[in-house]
């Protein structure tokens, strides 16, 4: 019997760097040889290489140097591979988006209703003008309570009202869309009649997701701002208000501004309470208070789930319209980030 | 000027609005909430009434609700089920294994995935993923058919409840392995430099120092997973064929819809006492959710507890 314990023997670079190239050279052999109806697909050859790699080298470090380190080993490659197998269908995704979505991403598409419109031709302009007044007001419904709420839990909160806020916000994070726009719908139709659709019901919806949203960014930034600050300003006679408008907001300006764009971008993809509150139409309104709207998400949803005559070109819509929000998403995304490092505090602070 | 003491007894006028202003948004907020419960209560309470005649659900709500709860709490076991080992190991990955330089854009990258909209993995779903999987389930019923849950016959379009879980857990697998990386991130440097110190190898100080400290949080960054899952809509209603049925096999064209898929795909044709119906089903939605996120507050209230608020 062979006892490794204590022994420093490992398997060396070489050795390892052997077994992968002879797992890959059996993962071609193995697909060459099979080769009946297929192609050969470079990720598929690598993917059962990486296998055999992992059937190859295990065995071997159980054998140089004890269980442990080949459990150890074992648990290395399943991390890797999670890793690597769940990327697969993010990049699969964000690949077709671009390559499906680039065919109708023209001038067109972002010149031109869709009304009259049957078979090729056509844009998702009312589209997005729906989306950009409907999520614009939500804004402006969301970010000024966000904001003060945010301010009542880290400069005023004490007690029990402030535990309720706090828990109510948990609360109202878990709301599914659907219900949001259930609710607003619901809240509506009690004022303007069963039928009633219009865009500031579906602003009303995006703004109940987007509240939780802007007060836990907000609430978590004005926490980072330094007692010191507060306390330097209270101490030169300078009011509570003014230390919280004139200290405190503009120390965390840069991470307010931050966490209010990633809300925007949260909400701005949502399609299911849009097409409860809102609904959808082929033509231009620009009158949120009257009337169905389209907006984006639910334009690339009903592209698809009503396909006209020459099909293809509503599936072609479909993915310039996923395309079109994806680009806004990661625009606001990347934006966030660059606002958060243009805003952040320089030392000597 | 007034005196310290002066403004603490009665605050000057700015500030008694401004403090004002501020706990008014607070009300805001609670009155939302209520104002939501309180609606969809009214609006839902007359497709509760036993007596009433709903085209849609001619034996009542509860028949018509009830498959729709057992497919909802069914597909998004199933996106747990997937998504939960391989975000433990994004997590893993991101944290402890992949080198410092490349993890934080990583971390960055799958932050940006978790903003995709869902309609766009919707589409995803049944144009690429869908067709895609459609030959493995054939295989699958062919060789494992003897296994229930795998039985023919198989579904020819693909657009089955395996792959709406699917889908459902690679919507769900960004914000789960985000919340995985935070918690393994916390871990006290120092319980994994005594592990490493006694001779562990990497996996053995993942097992002692850094799963023992995770594990309340994992089980929350599930159970927020499982509640996006519950309330997911879109994806579902487009790539779902449903039925309504209650079955628990996953290959075929018979398979039960979810809550929220059923309330887009009908509510825009919906008139009348089925609106009440649908509403009625969104408040049900509703309080399996709020299950659920409770249950997840719950455990990271206790964890903080037991760890002395950090």
């Amino acid at each position: 019997m062979t006892t490794v314990r204590g022994r420093n023997t490992t398997l060396t670079r070489g050795t390892v760097i052997a077994l992968f190239v002879s797992g890959m050279a059996i993962s071609y052999f193995v697909a060459a040889i099979s080769r009946g109806d297929g192609e050969f697909v470079p990720l598929g050859i690598f993917a059962l290489g990486m296998v055999v790699f992992g059937l190859l080298v295990v065995p071997a470090s159980w054998f140089v140097e004890g269980r442990r380190k080949a459990i150890n080993r074992t648990m290395t490659g399943l991390v890797f591979s999670a890793f690597g197998f769940a990327l697969i269908p993010l990049v699969s995704l964000v690949w077709t988006v671009v390559t499906l979505g680039l065919a109708r991403f023209d001038a067109q598409f972002f010149g031109s209703s869709m009304r009259n419109v049957v078979g090729a031709g056509g844009g998702a302009l009312h589209a997005v003008i729906g989306t950009l007044e409907i999520t614009l007001m939500a804004a402006l419904i969301s970010i000024p309570i966000g904001l003060l709420t945010s301010v009542y839990l880290v400069e005023y909160g004490r007690g029990r009202f402030s535990n309720w806020v706090t828990t109510m916000v948990d609360v109202m994070t878990g709301i599914p869309s659907i219900v949001a726009g259930l609710f607003a719908f619901a809240m509506f139709s009690l004022f303007f009649g069963p039928g009633v659709r219009m865009g500031i019901a579906g602003a009303v919806a995006l703004s109940v997701l987007m509240i939780p949203v802007v007060v836990r960014s907000s609430e978590e930034m004005l926490r980072l701002v330094p007692n010191e600050l507060r306390e330097a300003s209270l101490a030169l006679g300078v009011p509570k208000w003014l230390t919280i408008l004139r200290v405190v907001i503009p120390t965390a300006i840069g991470g307010l501004v931050t966490g209010i764009m990633i809300a925007i971008a949260r909400v701005i993809g949502e399609t299911a309470p849009l097409l409860i509150a809102v609904g959808f139409t082929q033509s231009m309104n620009y009158n949120p208070f009257g009337e169905r709207m389209m907006t984006l998400p639910v334009f690339v949803y009903n592209s698809y789930s009503s396909q006209g005559t020459d099909a293809q070109a509503y599936i072609d819509r479909a993915w310039a319209g996923a395309l079109t929000l994806i680009v806004i998403v990661m625009v606001l995304n990347l934006g966030a980030r660059i606002v958060s490092r243009v805003f952040r505090p320089v030392g000597n602070h | 000027m007034t005196s310290p003491t002066n403004t603490t007894v009665r605050p000057r006028r700015g500030d008694r609005i401004f403090r004002g202003v501020s706990i008014g948004a607070g009300v805001v907020i609670l009155s939302v909430l209520v104002l939501v419960a309180a609606f969809l209560v009214f609006k839902a309470l007359p497709a509760l009434d036993p007596s009433a005649q709903i085209d849609s659900t001619p034996d009542g709500f509860l028949s018509f609700v009830g498959p729709l709860v057992f497919g909802t709490l069914f597909s998004a076991t199933l996106a747990l089920i997937f998504a939960t080992p391989l975000s433990i190991g994004i997590g893993l990955f991101i944290s402890h294994y992949a080198p410092r330089r490349i993890a934080s854009a990583l971390g960055y990258v799958i932050d940006l995935l978790a903003a995709i909209p869902s309609v766009v993995y919707g589409l995803w779903g049944i144009q690429v993923f869908a067709p895609f999987i459609q030959p493995v389930y054939q295989w699958m019923s062919d060789n494992w058919g003897f296994i229930p849950i795998f039985a023919g016959p198989v579904s020819g379009t693909g657009r089955t409840i395996l792959t709406v879980g699917v889908v459902l857990a690679i919507m769900i697998l960004p914000i789960m392995s985000a919340l995985a990386r935070e918690v393994f991130l916390q871990t006290p440097r120092l319980h994994e430099e005594a592990a490493l110190a006694l001779g562990a190898t990497r996996w053995e100080m993942i097992q002692m120092a850094v799963l023992p400290f995770a594990r309340s949080g994992l089980l929350s960054a599930a159970m927020l997973g499982l509640g996006r899952a519950l309330g997911e809509t879109m994806a579902v209603a487009m790539v779902l064929s449903p039925a309504a049925a209650v079955t628990f096999n996953l290959l075929t064209s018979e398979n039960p819809s979810t809550i929220a898929s059923t309330i887009a795909l009908d509510f825009p044709e919906a008139s009348g006492l089925d609106v009440n119906a649908l509403i009625a089903a969104g408040l049900v939605l509703f309080a399996i959710t709020m299950v659920v996120n409770s249950f997840a507050r719950a455990i990271v209230t206790r964890q903080r507890t037991k760890m002395g608020e950090n």
